[in-house]
């Protein structure tokens, strides 16, 4: 019966030979885990696809009211947090597995003849991976995304010539209002999956042409004459059908990946909504989410002097080597003939850790919370110390330094300061400042900068 | 067919079709290019009594976009640092930090504007005292009518 219907649907559309064409087709032996990330890049997305879809029937893109349905969604919608979290982990998910399968594919050398639009197709994946995850970031209506876009629109700003039409074109018009969200909305539901879901199938489409690549063998350079012909011999020979011999470890590791997700959706949920999106509320911090966070790291970095170039020629440039890394299309695969293929990730992925940790920590972001420093802390009874004391907190000192566990860290810690500074030294710096601190010169009092110096000669 | 008419008749396949597309891609482009062309009526919002700002003091103020849309709900609001400088004349800051746009905080007791993001630091005329802001604080227009203190709607201060 089964058998029949299927026989009738082959007969009208052909699918299934096609089907089983594609699951069986030969791919090299011990391919082995490596192998797993792609379709598990593949699997998130299919993933965000499904809970967007669902999230969706409920959201309100509208800048005036998607606040309040995603608070619907959060606190009451059956399960609505559990989605929120599955779409919020899944984006991660994604992010890293793309992450993973760009370097796999590059350090193997698979981006080599005949495959050169296989890596094409994939880098402009990439790309839009990364205009989803923005975008989506600015879908959760709350004030950290609303600044954000302001953000972005200051960042597009900074490009010569056409920055100021960028910027507008981000923000639907001069300032964040009605139109911006229901822009981002779009792109982020409508335009960028539909040329995800495009390129996905020319990349399959690729893979099943040219084939899984095999493992590279140092010594067995791609030599554009020979290679096909090798590549069907050594199929031939010792290929074994995809299904279930490659696929098995495509699904086991694809389903700890959705296990991982479910896991994290319900343990940690999806991030809490700020305060309301409303732009005159002046007491935020805009902080992107995480696979940003290492660029805003690199932004508060990066010397004054230089920030146009990061901020408009890196991605530039960035943009341009992803896409003219297939050039190099032939020659040895193996990573041990090409050492410098495995420095160049390993650089890349220290450095975007280094920055993502210093992120995290942020230390160059004064520290509001900062409380007046209590009695203890302070130690000594000298009206002037007391009253130094209390400078240094009104005064904004210790949103930037730090004295024992409390202040900011964006300045050095003082703490000790009197050990290695003169009462001469620390007026001086007070009053002059330097390159990250303001020169308090002209909102201090001579008697005002005499106590901070008072006090601060104590630290010790 | 004859050769020619096999190109005649692909000739005017071919044109149609891209009547068809234009047809339909021009308005898509130019209603998602619209906002680069849009010209927002700029608008005087009062802010408030002109006695109720001592003089010397910073404080924020808030009001509404120069055209808001009826859905933008409470993304149509907007801020200001408004400064009495006398009797006579007001200033008012952006308080996007001129570094990537976050809003700056006014400390009151220290005399200085502060970006929680990457630590930017403003005198309180708006002149860079400290940290990676490229410009001081962009100002909006402001005046006194009949009473009230009135600040010119701007674009959000970019580039």
């Amino acid at each position: 019966m089964i058998r029949r219907a299927l026989a009738w649907l082959d007969d009208r559309s052909g699918l299934v030979s096609w089907l089983k064409h594609a699951l069986t087709h030969p791919v090299p032996p011990r391919t082995g885990w490596w192998y797993t990330f792609g379709s598990a890049t593949f699997l998130a997305f299919v993933l965000q696809v499904v809970t967007g879809i669902a999230l969706a029937t409920a959201y309100v893109p509208s800048s005036g009211q998607a606040y309040d349905s995603l608070r619907f969604i959060s606190e009451q919608a059956l399960m609505g947090r559990f989605l929120r979290g599955l779409h919020y982990f899944g984006a991660s998910a994604m992010v890293v597995m793309i992450g993973a399968h760009v370097a796999r594919t590059y350090i193997m050398g698979a981006y080599k003849f005949p495959r050169e639009l296989n890596w094409l197709s994939g880098a402009l994946l990439l790309l839009l991976t990364m205009a989803l995850a923005f975008t989506g970031q600015l879908l959760r209506w709350d004030q950290t995304a609303v600044w954000s876009v302001i953000i972005g629109a200051a960042q597009a700003g900074r490009m010569p010539v056409v920055g100021p039409q960028v910027a507008r074109f981000l923000l639907a018009g001069d300032t964040v209002g009605g139109a911006t969200l229901s822009r981002f909305f779009a792109f982020h539901v409508f335009f960028i999956p539909a040329l995800v879901f495009a390129l996905v199938g020319l990349h399959l489409m690729l893979v099943l042409r040219h084939g899984i690549s095999e493992r590279p063998v140092p010594g067995q350079p791609v030599d554009k004459a020979t290679y096909r012909a090798a590549y069907q011999e050594m199929l031939r020979r010792e290929g074994v059908p995809f299904w279930p011999d490659a696929a098995w470890r495509d699904v086991v590791f694809g389903a700890a990946m959705v296990a991982i997700v479910a896991l994290l959706a319900l343990v940690i949920g999806p991030p809490e909504l700020g305060k309301p999106p409303d732009p005159s509320i002046l007491e935020a911090y805009p902080r992107p989410d995480w696979y940003f966070l290492w660029y805003f790291a690199l932004l508060a970095l990066t010397p004054t002097s230089w920030e146009d170039a990061v901020i408009v020629f890196a991605p530039l440039v960035f943009g341009i080597v992803l896409l003219l890394i297939p050039i190099f299309n032939t020659g040895e695969r193996s990573v041990r003939r090409r050492p410098w293929a495995a420095l160049v990730v390993l650089f890349i992925v220290v450095t975007i850790g280094i920055f993502w940790a210093a992120g995290e920590r942020a230390k160059w972001s004064p520290d509001f919370s900062a409380a007046p420093l209590s009695a203890s802390a302070v130690h000594n009874d000298n009206p002037t110390v007391v009253e130094g004391a209390r400078l240094f907190h009104d005064k904004g000192c210790e949103f930037c330094h730090a004295i024992g566990e409390q202040g900011g860290q964006r300045g050095p810690d003082l703490t000790e300061v009197g050990t290695r500074m003169n009462a001469v030294g620390i007026a001086g710096k007070i009053t002059n400042g330097g390159p990250g601190m303001p020169a308090f010169a002209r909102t201090l009092s001579p008697r005002e900068v005499e106590a901070l110096t008072a006090f601060l000669v104590t630290r010790q | 067919m004859t050769p020619s008419r096999r190109r005649f008749l692909s000739r005017v396949s071919i044109a149609l079709s891209a009547a068809v597309a234009a047809v339909v891609g021009v308005p898509v482009v130019g209603f998602l290019l619209s906002p680069l062309t849009r010209k927002v009526p700029r608008q005087w919002r009062a802010v408030g009594q002109a006695e109720l700002f001592k003089v010397g003091q910073t404080v924020s103020v808030t009001f509404d976009d120069a055209s808001p849309l009826p859905w933008s709900g409470v993304t149509a609001r907007t801020a200001a640092w408004l400064r009495r400088e006398d009797t006579e004349t007001f200033t008012a800051f952006a308080v996007n930090c001129t570094h990537l746009g976050c809003p700056v905080r006014w400390l009151a007791d220290a005399g200085l504007f502060l970006c929680p993001c990457h630590g930017g630091v403003y005198n309180g005329d708006g002149s860079v005292a400290a940290g990676p802001p490229p410009k001081p604080l962009p100002r909006y227009p402001v005046r006194v009518r009949q009473g009230r203190v009135e600040i010119l709607t701007s674009p959000l201060p970019i580039a």
